[in-house]
């Protein structure tokens, strides 16, 4: 090529680009899926991303009525790496919406960052106190569940059922305190232990030890992903399941927990704000085509990614593609006009969720399968213990 | 509470004595080979992830647990002939870099091969339940199985060590490396040996805490140093040393775990317990290796 012709080639080339670059902002929206994809709690990354995902096929690659680019981030369980991640997200990819955090202490970690730079999130799964109460942020939604709800639906149960002695076991981290907050908010028996193992420990022979010897009638978990896997395996291989009554947020037993476990659960109940076999249209769809496309049941962090993916799509659509005005899609968002998979959904004054949480039990389904049956409500249109104290312009 | 007392010993032998494993490879490469080796918790990485494979592929634990430890030994050899043979004669630092790079590969390699979702390894359904060791007395059967394992193990390294030519040499090698190689000790083929001992002990730990823990990448790391922290306080390049280093560590872990919160407990009441219980247990292995480092600077049963 001569000199010539290569700098036509350039200045063509340069041209085409300007052109494209303004027309492509205004047409597209982007995303950041933000997630735990390695390690011992990736099994929930992967449902949340697996579900968004589904939702974008559902939307035939769109959100709104704009076609939409969906970044895929591993946070490797690290709050220093998720935020670092999160900054490029937000700088050079210049991602119009954030989601897909598992873990509080990472959503915790990242969320200044976050609001500072005015970018909306959307929690497909931590729902920390902090973010529900005085720190309340206008850019955090939950469309997942505040961290005390789902124990907070167990407490009532253990102490509905009759059981007058309870141990509790938590992780060392925010969303561990927030889960026994919450136990305890509703159970109002003795509890006779209440531990917490860091969040890495994968052996609780010395736990299971003391408690054997504590004399519980009932115990309560919440160890998600790996941590629950190891837990209950090790509960039953020590023989305690004879013994004392296990219990669980639905993290604790759900369809990653029961595909790693197997019998040993049967009979656990456990709480969760939805449930595959809930009957209603979305619901159905999303159920059927998870299963058709992953070849697997899904989770309820699958579900969670599901109805964050369908929330963006409904506020694109509502604010007609028009994401620089951050007010407008504070109001579409919060307006949460989208068929949840969980039925009725609607925000609280502090943008968290205001929905049933039903209680559950592990059995064999129609097909001999090991899954959750949904049965009653716990709480009907439930909010959260700390909306009172966010302070936020309406 | 007695029960407890003795449920809580039987947990704190158990993981010292797979701590023991790890420490006793460590030990003598570090004291006969003058060697630091940081690849050895990826030796017990693999170890795990190849007794997990093999199980899954052949339906059975214990083919996997043979199968995982005999190919472990081989990869040990193969490394020790084909890279670390080479380092012997640098200095420490060397040593250090040259084998944090196995470490960072090894990762690496294993995630590339095996995925970053930790693999799901079941103990043989014989040993899934609980045991009862006399009326009123529960413990879980594959505990009791590793305790035996262990205790096993260590019998045998110690007959090895004090009764068979080879311990002879290696004894001579830890005490004297010199000396023994002047007496015509075939080192080359003596190391090669030692250090495929050394992986094969890191597999059969990586299986037998494999169902336990999680195989994962990254697993190595956070027990080398709890290895490193047991061949410091039992003395560096002794079997003894680092037996007797290993069941400390182990009952002091499991000790603080569970008398520390109870003591907070009583002390200063259940939320600030529920904070500082955990911490404090955590730290209490290396207030453990301060202590001895203080009063024994090298070790309790010094080798050389």
């Amino acid at each position: 090529m001569t000199v010539p012709t290569r700098l036509a080639a350039l200045a063509l080339f340069a041209s085409g680009a300007l052109a494209a670059a303004p027309a492509l902002a205004a047409d597209t929206v982007k995303v950041g899926l933000l997630s735990t994809l390695s390690g011992p709690g990736s099994g929930l990354g992967i449902d949340i991303r697996d579900g968004f995902q589904l939702a974008m096929k559902h939307n035939g690659g769109k959100l709104g009525n704009l076609p939409a680019e969906v970044v895929v981030v591993d946070d490797q369980q690290s709050p220093d790496a998720a935020k670092q991640t999160a900054e490029r997200l937000i700088k050079r990819e210049r991602v119009d919406f954030l989601t897909g955090i598992v873990f509080s202490n990472i959503m915790l970690a990242v969320g200044p960052t976050v609001f500072q730079s005015k970018t909306f999130y959307l929690s497909a799964n931590a729902g920390p106190s902090q973010y529900a109460g005085a720190q309340c942020n206008p850019y955090f939604f939950s469309v997942s569940y505040q961290n005390d709800n789902m124990h907070e639906a167990v407490g009532k149960t253990v102490g509905d059922k009759g059981f007058k002695k309870v141990a509790l076991l938590a992780p060392n981290y925010p969303a561990g305190k927030d889960a026994l907050a919450g136990f305890k908010r509703y159970y109002k028996g003795e509890i006779v232990q209440e531990v917490y193992t860091p969040l890495s420990q994968l052996d609780y022979g010395a736990e299971l030890s003391n408690l054997r010897a504590s004399g519980a009638d009932a115990v309560y978990i919440f160890l998600p992903g790996g941590l629950g896997i190891n837990f209950i395996k090790q509960f039953v291989g020590a023989g305690l399941s004879k013994d004392m009554t296990l219990f669980g947020p639905g993290f604790s037993a759900d369809e990653d927990v029961i595909r790693a476990v197997g019998e040993p659960m049967l009979g656990m109940f456990n709480s969760s704000q939805w449930g595959h076999d809930l009957d209603n249209a979305a619901n159905k769809r999303f159920v059927a085509d998870f299963q058709k496309e992953y070849g697997r049941l899904p989770t309820l962090y699958a579900a969670q990614g599901y109805d964050a993916a369908q929330l963006m799509s409904a506020a694109v659509r509502d604010t007609k593609g028009k994401l620089g005005d951050k007010e407008a899609v504070r109001k579409a968002l919060k307006a949460a006009r989208f068929d949840s998979v969980r039925g009725s959904f609607k925000f609280n004054s502090n943008q968290f969720p205001v929905q049933d949480y039903y209680l559950r039990v592990i059995g064999k389904d129609a097909q001999g399968r090991i899954t959750n049956k949904t049965l009653s409500p716990v709480f009907k249109a439930h909010g959260d213990a700390y909306a009172a104290q966010c302070k936020m312009p309406a | 509470m007695a029960t407890l007392v003795l449920e809580q010993m039987l947990n704190g032998l158990q993981f010292g004595l797979m701590l023991f494993l790890l420490a006793a490879g460590l030990t003598l490469v570090f004291g006969i080979m003058d060697m630091i080796n940081l690849a050895h918790g990826s030796l017990y990485m693999l170890g795990a992830y190849l007794v997990a494979s093999i199980a899954a592929a052949s339906g059975s634990f214990w083919v996997g647990l043979g199968g995982g430890v005999l190919a472990t030994a081989a990869l040990g050899a193969l490394l020790e002939v084909s890279v670390l043979r080479r380092l012997y004669q640098r200095d420490h630092l060397a040593q250090v870099l040259g084998t944090f790079a196995l470490l960072l590969m090894a990762n690496e390699v294993v995630r590339m091969l095996w995925g970053s979702q930790p693999l799901q390894l079941n103990p043989p359904p014989a040993l899934a339940g609980p045991v009862e060791l006399w009326p009123g007395f529960v413990y879980p059967a594959f505990r009791l199985f590793i305790i035996g394992v262990g205790l096993a193990v260590a019998l045998a390294l110690y007959l090895l060590v004090t009764q068979t030519r080879v311990g002879m040499q290696v004894r001579a090698g830890a005490s004297n490396r010199e000396m023994a190689l002047a007496m015509g000790t075939n080192v080359r083929r003596l190391f090669t040996a030692l250090f495929a001992l050394g992986a094969a002990l890191c597999a059969v730990a990586g299986g037998m805490l494999g169902p336990l823990l999680a195989v994962q990448v990254g697993m190595g790391e956070s027990i080398l140093i709890l290895a490193f922290v047991v061949i410091v306080i039992g003395g560096i390049g002794s079997i003894r040393g680092a037996l007797l280093g290993a069941l400390l560590v182990g009952v002091v872990d499991t000790a603080g775990r569970t008398l520390i919160p109870l003591l907070f407990g009583q002390l200063m009441g259940p939320a600030a317990a529920a904070n500082a219980g955990p911490a404090v247990a955590s730290i209490l292995i290396y207030v453990l290796m301060a202590a001895v480092l203080f009063w024994k600077p090298r070790g309790l049963f010094p080798a050389h």
